[in-house]
């Protein structure tokens, strides 16, 4: 019997994207479906009653949530092209950087775009330091997870693209520069460039 | 016989430290535990091992790290596979990961905010604290633990923070298990585990640690 497979997500979120980059990378179909988020469906408040967010993962009818989680889900569900190494330490260090990112850089990087002005430099330094320290994790290395992508790259979606556009469309280079982060801004354009990411980039709205 | 060196820096009263402990004593992994001074000064090897966060739990295994709590009992787990912690099948396993990302991130923070706050945040306080608890009873459901007819993953992510429930009592006045029955069940089968018994520190001491910590946050 053929796997039922859909995503609940919306096309702008970083976190639906990287369910979907993992779904292309293991050559899974799915159906994707677009929520409103100002208009909640119904399937999505009873998928994930807890949360009530997106994205929401359903296989063969059975919801898993949270995009990390879900991730690891699709990692050990469909075994090719695996996201996460073997060896129980670079697990351990994959996933104790796919955290870093989510719970401390996104919401980082996030004020310093959002703060007002007398805020916003002690925002910007902040998320300064924090992207220092990604920096100094790349060096030497094309990803995150070696000479392939991996969870951490997958994870890291924010800055891969998102942040190139956040700063595209604020018409300046508030944060991210090719003087101050040349190995970041190079992990930028492999990504980028990587094919499962290209045909994952949502067009610049 | 391969050597194994496994250190645990850790702080008695951390919940998060607790859980390292509980995984290791679940799969009779012999270790050293240091004993780590929070509040006087941090060791080198903390500083050097967790340079981002600069906090306990660490493991150290074969001198390598591991930082973050629910990532150290996940490394723990699949390093010594038995007996097993997650279930088998990845559904189990992402509903189990699911319920310790929730466990992680409203339980410490919801009761704490109980001894932080007066008045009326007090009381709005309680009130979340309670939905987060009759949030993880609906999780547990009719099942003995979290993973249903054993001890495993939620189970260990879960119990060390039931230590600081006396705490939040006390501070909150309020009786919690009279609100979470359920939970209360499933905090005393689980402390008949000697692993979880030798582990878990004096509800009472953890008290008297959050009086100073409030002292020390200013909070009268």
């Amino acid at each position: 019997m053929a796997d039922e497979v859909k995503l609940f997500g919306v096309w702008a979120s970083p976190y639906s994207r990287r369910v979907e980059v993992a779904l292309k990378l293991k050559g899974v179909k799915y159906e994707f479906i677009e929520e409103d988020l100002s208009n909640k469906s119904d399937l999505l408040l009873k998928y994930n009653p807890v949360h009530k967010k997106i994205p929401v993962l359903l296989h063969n009818g059975k919801p898993i949530v949270e995009s990390l989680v879900i991730l690891e889900y699709i990692d050990e569900t469909w075994k090719g092209n695996p996201i996460l190494p073997h060896d129980p330490y670079q697990k351990a260090v994959a996933r104790f950087w796919a955290k870093f990112l989510d719970e401390k850089c996104f919401p980082a990087l996030r004020k310093a775009f959002s703060s007002k002005e007398d805020e916003q430099e002690k925002a910007i330094e902040e998320a300064s330091e924090l992207l220092k320290i990604l920096e100094n994790e790349l060096n030497g290395k094309k990803f995150f997870g070696g000479d392939k992508i991996g969870l951490v790259d997958i994870v890291a979606n924010f800055i891969g693209f998102w942040l190139g556009v956040i700063q595209e469309a604020k018409g300046e280079e508030l944060l991210l520069t090719h003087k101050k982060f040349p190995i970041l801004c190079k992990w930028i354009d492999e990504y980028v460039n990587c094919s499962v990411i290209k045909e994952n980039l949502p067009c610049q709205r | 016989m391969s050597k194994e060196e496994v250190v645990l820096l850790g702080f008695w009263a951390s919940p998060f430290c607790n859980r390292a402990n509980i995984a290791l004593a679940e799969k009779g992994v012999a270790f050293e535990g240091r004993e780590e001074d929070l509040f006087g000064g941090k060791s080198d090897l903390l500083l050097k091992s967790n340079p981002i966060y600069q906090k306990v739990p660490v493991l150290l295994h074969n001198g390598k790290p591991v930082c973050e709590s629910t990532n150290i009992v996940s490394y723990i787990d699949e390093t010594w596979p038995s007996p097993p912690l997650l279930p088998p099948c990845p559904y189990g396993r992402a509903t189990a990961r699911f319920w310790a990302d929730f466990i992680d991130k409203k339980v410490f923070d919801g009761g704490n905010s109980i001894w932080k706050s007066k008045g009326e945040q007090l009381e709005v306080a309680k009130k979340g604290f309670l939905e987060i608890l009759k949030q993880l009873e609906g999780a547990m459901g009719e099942k003995d633990y979290f993973g249903g007819d054993s001890f495993g993953f939620v189970d260990i992510i879960a119990v060390p923070l039931t230590s600081w429930f006396y705490a939040y009592e006390k501070f909150g006045g309020c009786k919690l298990e009279d609100y979470c029955p359920k939970l209360y069940a499933w905090m005393k089968r689980c402390l008949e585990r000697e692993s979880v018994a030798k582990v878990l520190p004096d509800p009472e001491k953890v008290y008297e640690f959050v009086i100073n910590l409030r002292k020390m946050h200013g909070i009268e």
